[in-house]
């Protein structure tokens, strides 16, 4: 008898300890570090709140034909492009086309973006023969509130058009026409009507707003108050998302945090550092910003380091695809933000896929495709020892 | 609906109320040892039942409830107290070769009622039943053999219950049979029922998920599509060995026509699955596992997410390690038991890249469980599991302690 008192003692007591050992039970969080998502710090109470709104309806909302998906789309949520807020994979790319000039209207029907998905029962668009296309990967969203503080005149600071100081770069803003619900901010410059893109590969949109009401119309043909034409009819018809949830994303997108630098003091990284600057790579890929004082405390007065200008720049013909957004020349590409880019495997299967399409797999591939401006920079790569390609990539696989 | 089977409810309860007046008139018809026959395809009626004096009613039911403490990467929602379900069984004879069964099911406090199993059966020969009403579609052997306190886990097997859709009931007719020639058993059913629709392949899950389809309660009422599902099994069993089955459920899914108009192709849906349970004679040690294969027909321009080949299934491990009187329960028994499980919801590859589509799950359960009678469990798992996204990104790893409940009544 007293053996299985015993018995029962054991299997309670050991129920007992693990119920009350249950942090050490549960996976260990990754470091902070190690992790894109997340909200920046400094949220008050109801700014979390909206935040954790945001958090699901970007990465767990998932829309069906019965909630407004497609008939035509490109992806059923935003958070299967942007898995973990990182960059995405080729098979969610997305196709842009119809504007082969800057500054132009897309005139082909279906432009400018390419619906290549359809709910069942109906047929997807399907690119027009001989048409020059953008195929682009999904970025990282993170950080891009800090990017959405900055003035237009911090970006203008860094614009030299004319190559004034000869360094052979000669970053330009994209200046587009923002859509009707675009309501301008005291720090927008506006130059005849038009005003900064800064997000999209081609910086052709202004706000995150923008973007967000941009991507669930284009990506997820769902329409919205803000986009209320259908990308399958081109009609208007009824909002499929409320103005509350694009409202909750966008604030989500304005409030992740931004990618955490690793080991920024390991001596071969601050040795790659060193090399990184030498070859010019901050010239565009620049790499402090601080923000101004704005309406999220937590943006405010803050140093941050997105190695980007927010700036278009001629990359070479190696990269232009013959067609074009906005105000950006075919060959021009806004410098993409680097930080992040170490991380960019947790998001893209394991493997990296770089440039505006995918198509470099490496840290070094990408490097070798920088042509036009970046020439320079790539030459003066190609020279450097295998000691400091290493350092290089290791600082870059650190951002 | 929910009014109706309450009302009903009330009323069985109200019929046994009086017959406790006299505790005498009820019959015990529970036994701790399953029927030396009795093969998956008989777990309805392989369940303990009250039964009222000589009324040809009989009741029963069961009941789970557990605590759990989960975390995934180091975010938990606390502790966690649950109610997962509640269920009640209300069977009658009313001729020696008719046979009633229902099963009706609350799960997580009444938050969902569902009737799993109300069907007739005839019996005309041993090797040929006929069974109507609402079914539970034969594939594998979980879905029919899924009461809770059956089981040394709290948690279901993911496979069968997030790839295969367990507890999965539908309203059909078919037929039934099984035939024992000394140590061998073979069994068969075959069952045309309402079926899927095209929730399977739109839903919140982003993926192929044959459970969405169980959101849709007017199956109940009416074929989403028109085309029956056929659901067959065919089973051996071996006294000294083990049962193995082998079963398919198929047809088509998607609503292709609606008043006459045609709104896409018909698209099929197949499954397979082969289950099996054994208990080694020397160390009795039970293993029971089963593994599934689906095949959805999904448009190609509908996107990689959804899935056209799913796989999945699980093996559960029990080895007795004590048996005696316990606190005064005789024959009570302390179990180790540990449970494999795996799910890919996307097998195949990237045409863009050729890489592996992830979209999978394993997890392993250790767990401890105490049966202090044949019919009711008490259990304490650790479940360690990792969860990958379509694209092979780092797993979520998510772990934590359960512990619960189960019996019947």
């Amino acid at each position: 008898m007293k053996e299985h008192i015993v018995w029962m003692l054991v299997l309670f007591t050991a129920g007992f300890f693990l119920m009350i050992s249950c942090e050490a039970i549960i996976p260990e969080a990754p470091a902070e570090e190690d992790l894109l998502d997340g909200p920046i710090a400094g949220l008050s109470y109801e700014e979390q709140d909206q935040f954790l709104k945001g958090d699901i309806a970007f990465n767990d909302d998932v829309f069906t034909p019965k909630t407004g998906l497609g008939p035509t789309f490109v992806a059923t949520s935003c958070g299967s492009c942007h898995p973990g807020d990182g960059k995405g994979h080729p098979s969610t790319s997305l196709i842009r086309f119809g504007q082969t000039e800057p500054n132009t209207a897309p005139t082909i029907s279906g432009a400018p973006q390419l619906q290549n998905r359809a709910i069942p029962g109906y047929q997807p668009e399907k690119l027009p023969d001989g048409v020059p296309f953008m195929k682009m990967t999904p970025p990282a969203v993170t950080g891009l509130g800090l990017l959405a503080a900055l003035t237009d005149e911090q970006i203008l600071e860094n614009a030299d058009p004319n190559d004034e100081d000869g360094d052979g770069i000669s970053g330009v803003p994209s200046y587009v026409t923002p859509p009707d619900y675009f309501i301008p901010e005291d720090h927008h410059q506006p130059e005849n009507g038009r005003y900064i893109g800064r997000f999209g590969k081609k910086a052709s949109t202004v706000n995150l707003l923008h973007q967000t009401a941009t991507a669930y119309n284009q990506d997820i043909g769902v329409t919205s108050t803000f986009e209320l034409h259908d990308v399958y009819s081109g009609l208007t018809i009824d909002p499929e998302v409320s103005d509350q949830i694009v409202r909750d994303v966008v604030f989500y997108l304005k409030t992740l945090k931004a990618p955490i630098q690793r080991k920024p003091n390991n001596p071969d990284i601050m040795r790659g550092k060193e090399v990184f600057n030498t070859l010019q790579c901050s010239s565009c890929h620049t790499p402090k910003w601080t923000t101004q004082e704005t309406d999220i405390a937590a943006l405010s007065n803050k140093a941050f380091y997105p190695y980007t200008d927010l700036l278009l720049h001629d990359m070479g013909p190696g990269l232009d695809d013959g067609a074009t957004e906005g105000s950006a020349e075919t060959y021009e590409w806004r410098t993409p933000p680097l930080w992040g880019l170490g991380l960019s495997p947790d998001s893209q299967g394991g493997k990296y896929f770089l440039m505006h399409d995918g198509r470099a797999q490496s840290i070094e591939e990408a490097i070798l495709l920088h042509g036009g401006e970046a020439q320079n920079s790539r030459d003066q790569f190609q020279a450097l020892s295998s000691d400091e390609k290493e350092a290089l990539i290791k600082f870059l696989e650190s951002l | 609906m929910k009014k109706n089977i309450l009302l009903f409810l009330i009323l069985a309860s109200s019929i046994t109320a009086n017959a406790q007046v006299d505790s005498s008139l009820f019959k015990d018809t529970r036994s701790d040892t399953i029927s030396t026959e009795a093969m998956n395809m008989d777990a309805v009626y392989e369940r303990p039942f009250f039964q009222a004096g000589t009324s040809p009613v009989s009741v029963g039911g069961y009941v789970e409830a557990d605590y759990q403490y989960m975390g995934e990467d180091g975010i938990t929602e606390g502790h966690t107290f649950r109610i997962p379900r509640f269920t009640l069984f209300v069977g009658s004879s009313l001729h020696p070769k008719i046979k009633f069964l229902s099963e009706t099911e609350f799960e997580e406090g009444g938050k969902e009622i569902a009737i799993e199993f109300a069907a007739l059966d005839i019996n005309f020969f041993p090797l040929l039943n006929l069974r109507g009403g609402i079914i539970m579609n034969p594939i594998g052997a979980f879905n029919q053999n899924h009461d809770g306190p059956k089981w040394e886990f709290v948690d279901r097997p993911i496979a069968m219950t997030k790839m295969l859709p367990a507890t999965w009931s539908n309203v059909g007719f078919g037929f039934y049979g099984k035939r024992f020639v000394n140590d061998w058993g073979f069994g068969y059913e075959i069952y045309l029922t309402n079926g899927f629709d095209n929730s399977i392949i739109a839903n919140g899950e982003n993926r192929t998920f044959l459970p969405a389809a169980k959101e849709n309660a007017e199956r109940f009422e009416e074929s989403s599509n028109g085309q029956p599902l056929i659901t067959a099994k065919l089973a051996v069993k071996n006294q000294n060995i083990g049962e193995i089955g082998l079963s398919y459920m198929g047809g088509i899914y998607n609503a292709s026509e609606d008043d006459g108009l045609i709104l896409d192709k018909k698209r099929r849906l197949d499954v397979f699955a082969v289950d099996f349970n054994s208990t080694l004679e020397k160390t009795t040690t039970n293993i029971t596992g089963e593994w599934a294969w689906v095949m959805v027909d999904v448009p190609e321009t509908y996107g990689q997410q959804f899935g056209d080949q799913q796989q999945g299934g699980f093996v559960d491990i029990v080895q007795p390690v004590l048996r005696n009187t316990i606190a005064g329960f005789d024959n009570a028994v302390l179990n180790l038991a540990c449970r494999l499980e795996y799910v890919d919801w996307n097998v195949g590859t990237f045409r863009e890249t050729g890489a592996n589509i992830s979209d999978d799950l394993w997890a392993i359960v250790p767990g401890i469980s105490f049966r202090p009678s044949a019919q009711t469990v008490l259990r304490l798992n650790y479940r360690y599991m990792q969860q990958q996204d379509i694209l092979g990104n780092p797993p979520a790893k998510i772990s934590g302690i359960q512990i619960g409940i189960s019996s019947y009544f």
